[in-house]
This record gives structure tokens, C-alpha cells and sequence, in this order.
């Protein structure tokens, strides 16, 4: 569908926090502390959701013979 | 004179408590050779150590004989432990925890060494070390790739924060290839970091071993290499008691290489835990917000009552009681169907709108210039200025009498 990256549990995590902390702040007109907090909600179900799905990802590096970085999938 | 007269236990155990007390004696390293080595039926093993003209009796509990090579009698030690009194015996004695074999002097006189001189080059100052991300993307990992070391650290990841990505790059991490091998390693991550993705922090672990096993992890261009890394070094070599140079030049130095990753990454069980109690945060807060738009809103809706003509007509007081009715049973719904009910409030605040009571014939009078809502036959006298507001805007009328 999006060609933009997932973002990182680092980066949904963080704007959760600030999306609390600006609920938080107050002083807010009504409508934008409802909008806010329904994106803390969506927020916190994509973390969840992030952490649900996570498998380890595992790679090996070597230098080729050429000097180049070269990668594959380190089964262990 | 009978005050002073102690027995053999209060005296032996006074004894007892200043060698206990003493730190150098309760954490020593001596060298010396062995004799008179028994290894009782119980594990535990009863030795001598001597020197040219000393000796003191020693002990190793099984606990700590199961994870060495046992000496034999004649053999040259570098041993750790400490020195306490047995009672019994009114013997003081050495408790060895950890024992080097023979030949291992010169290697730890290499040691001491060159700790000394990257200590003086300022290598281990606490200033050099980074701290390491909350919340690594990326792991480096140097170590065996059939090692023990990888199979713990992976374990872990995966039970607490199987998000992080792990790059490997396998090096040998004993014998004389190790630390040529273990540098390039870090080196290769280095550059992965810098030409791929950026790497958070680098584990270089092994597992545990005999002292000549972990030499390479006090080889100076190890040490060199961890200090030269633009990416943070987290060491988790040999077991708990295994201090390395590497150890010193980490940024981090963890145990064991479990200890390694588990200090590398978050819990997710915690993080888990701090998401919802971030989400129930957020709930709270939109609850005290709703409380306070609901409170707004009684007052206009009362003000409203006392304003609007029809207030007085009994199906319109009956309206605002419901209002109000419902205005409380809002206040009293519980965070936890708060979501659900987020659209509703929106359409119930809508009702309270007083443009929309306007919207339905209502009026809203003030007077002129004090625009004081006229709310009482009181307020006004014939021939006062009003000013009437209706749905679609405003005018101004004159009171022409009672009615």
C-alpha cells in the first residue's frame, strides 16, 4: 500500500509518551485532547502489536573476497 | 581480675571477625606451590601452598573444584580466594575460589603489565565509556558462531526483545588467531554500522574457560580495537569471576554473555507493562478533560435556563432537567468504556450547544450597554434598550411595559 517505512516500536513508543505528555500539559481545546487520545490508543495497539509479531532476525556479515560487505540469514 | 578471662570460642571467634573484616585478606590473590593436595570423598579438596620459606593450609570447597583443573602436588598456582579462621581448629586458612595452573606467572605478569599502561593511558576512565541506547534497532555480535557464548545471547534476545536485529560476524575466539580475528571483527561491524545500518551497541562475548582460553580478551589489540570502536562495546567473557583487559575497556562489561544481552536490551514483559500504563494515562486524562467540558457546559445550559423566555414553559424546564440528567450520568461512566463512548460524547456535547436551542426559536435578551442576560422581570424597565439574539444573529428592541 505505503511505500514509507514501518515505524520502529522506538519511534511509536516515544510519540506515545508524548502524546500523553502533551494530554497531560492540559490546556488543550476538547476536541484536540479527544483526538489525541484516540491516537494514544492507536498508538499503544501498534506497540502491542509490534511486540506480538517480533521474531529475531539474525544476520551473518563477512568481507568478501573483494572487500565487499556481504550478508546472509544465520540460522542457529 | 575474672572479667578479663574469655572463653576459647568468644576468642577464637574475636580472631575470626578481624580477619573477616580485613579487605585485603577477604579478596587476595598469592602464588606459591602446592603440597600435601587431598581430594576428600566429599569434593571438597585440602592443600598447602608454600614458598621458600612459608606456607599456609588451604581449602577448595566441590563447588569451586568442579569449575577448575585440580593441581597436583609440586605444581607452580596464581590462586584467588580469602583467608579466614576455622574454628575448630584455631587455624586460619585460605579459601580458594579460583586456582591458575603452572606457567600462567609470566601470563599474568603480561597482565598486570599492561593493565597498568592502558590504565595510565587512560583506556578504563570511566569519562570514555558511552552509555548504551534504552532501545537498540541493531546489535553487532562478535563471538564463536558454535559457541555456547551465541546460542545464550540469542536466547535472550528472543525472550526479552525479540525486535532488535542481531549482525554477526563470527570470529575464533581462542587460540593464537583469536585476537587478530576478534579485531577485525570490530572493525567489520564498525564499518557495517557506518556503510549499512547503524549498529546501536557491539556484544563481543565467550564462554567460559580456562585462563589461557580467555587469553585473547587480554591481548592489547583487543583492548586497542574496543577503545577504538565508534560503536559501543559491551564484553561478556568467561563467568562472573573472569576479569579480562577487554573487560576494562568495554563500555559496558556484563558477566557472562547472557549477562551481555540481557544489559544490551529492554524487557519487552516491562515495556509491555509501561505501554499500558501509558495507555491508561491517556484514559485518565481524557476522562478529567470530559469532566471539564461537561462542567462547562452545566453552566452555560443553566445560564441558558435563565435566560431563555422559555424556560418558564414547563416542557422546556422539563428538557433542561434532562439535560442536566444526562449531563450526570456522563460523569459517571468508568475509563474503561470511555473509547466506545467517545463518539457519543461528541454528539451529546452537540445537544448542549446553545446556538442549537437558538436554532429552534429560542432567544437569548441582554441588556444594553451591559449586555447582563435578562433573566427576571426585574432586570428591565419600560423603555430600556435590549438586545434580542436569535438563531442567525442580533437586534436591538426597547421594552415597551409589563405584561
Amino acid at each position: 500500500m505505503s511505500d514509507k517505512p514501518e515505524p520502529s516500536f522506538e519511534q511509536l513508543y516515544r510519540e506515545l509518551e508524548e502524546t500523553i505528555g502533551r494530554l497531560e500539559a492540559g490546556e488543550l481545546a476538547l476536541e484536540e485532547s479527544l483526538s489525541l487520545f484516540e491516537r494514544a490508543s492507536q498508538l499503544a495497539e501498534q506497540c502491542n502489536a509490534l511486540l506480538d509479531r517480533a521474531e529475531l532476525r539474525v544476520q551473518q556479515v563477512i568481507a568478501g573476497p573483494d572487500g565487499n560487505l556481504e550478508a546472509q540469514q544465520f540460522a542457529d | 581480675m575474672t572479667a578479663d578471662v574469655h572463653s576459647i570460642s568468644e576468642i577464637t571467634a574475636y580472631i575470626k571477625a578481624r580477619f573477616d573484616e580485613d579487605s585485603q585478606l577477604s579478596d587476595i590473590w598469592l602464588r606459591g606451590e602446592v603440597s600435601n593436595f587431598k581430594l576428600h570423598s566429599s569434593g571438597h579438596c585440602y592443600l598447602t601452598l608454600k614458598d621458600a620459606t612459608s606456607s599456609i593450609k588451604a581449602v577448595i570447597w566441590r563447588t569451586a573444584a568442579a569449575r577448575m583443573t585440580l593441581p597436583r602436588d609440586g605444581d607452580a598456582v596464581i590462586t584467588h580466594g580469602y583467608i579466614s579462621v576455622y574454628e575448630p581448629q584455631g587455624a586460619y586458612q585460605f579459601y580458594i575460589d579460583r586456582l591458575d595452573r603452572a606457567g600462567t606467572g609470566l601470563l599474568w605478569e603480561a597482565y598486570e603489565r599492561l593493565r597498568l599502561q592502558l590504565a595510565a593511558e587512560g583506556l578504563f576512565d570511566e569519562a570514555r565509556k558511552r552509555p548504551l541506547p534504552p532501545m537498540p534497532a541493531r546489535l553487532g555480535v562478535v563471538t564463536s558462531p558454535t559457541g555456547a557464548a551465541l546460542r545464550d545471547i540469542l536466547r535472550t534476545l528472543r525472550q526479552r526483545f525479540p525486535l532488535v536485529e542481531v549482525v554477526l560476524v563470527a570470529a575464533q575466539v581462542q587460540g593464537e588467531a583469536a585476537a587478530p580475528g576478534i579485531v577485525a571483527a570490530i572493525e567489520l561491524l564498525n564499518r557495517w554500522s557506518r556503510e549499512r545500518e547503524p549498529l546501536d551497541a557491539i556484544i563481543l562475548a565467550r564462554g567460559g574457560g580456562s585462563i589461557e582460553d580467555l587469553w585473547p580478551f587480554n591481548d592489547e589489540r583487543v583492548a586497542r580495537a574496543i577503545a577504538g570502536s565508534e560503536t559501543p562495546i559491551i564484553t561478556g567473557v568467561g563467568h562472573e569471576t573472569d576479569f579480562t583487559i577487554a573487560d576494562f575497556t568495554a563500555d559496558v562489561r556484563a558477566p557472562t554473555p547472557t549477562g551481555a544481552a540481557t544489559l544490551a536490551v529492554p524487557d519487552v514483559r516491562e515495556l509491555r507493562a509501561a505501554v499500558n500504563a501509558l495507555a491508561i494515562d491517556a484514559g485518565a486524562r481524557i476522562g478529567d478533560r470530559l469532566a471539564m467540558a461537561r462542567a462547562a457546559q452545566q453552566v452555560v445550559v443553566r445560564r441558558l435556563g435563565r435566560a431563555s423566555p422559555a424556560a418558564r414553559l414547563a416542557g422546556d424546564r422539563q428538557r433542561v432537567d434532562d439535560l442536566e440528567h444526562r449531563a450526570q450520568l456522563a460523569a459517571h461512566n468508568r475509563l474503561a468504556a470511555l473509547r466506545e463512548r467517545l463518539s457519543g460524547q461528541t454528539l451529546r456535547l452537540g445537544a448542549l450547544d446553545p446556538s442549537q436551542v437558538l436554532a429552534r426559536g429560542y432567544a437569548i435578551v441582554t441588556t444594553i450597554p451591559a449586555a447582563a442576560v435578562v433573566n427576571s422581570v426585574t432586570v428591565v424597565s419600560p423603555g430600556d434598550a435590549v438586545r434580542v439574539r436569535v438563531a442567525d444573529g442580533a437586534f436591538d428592541a426597547r421594552v415597551s411595559g409589563e405584561t
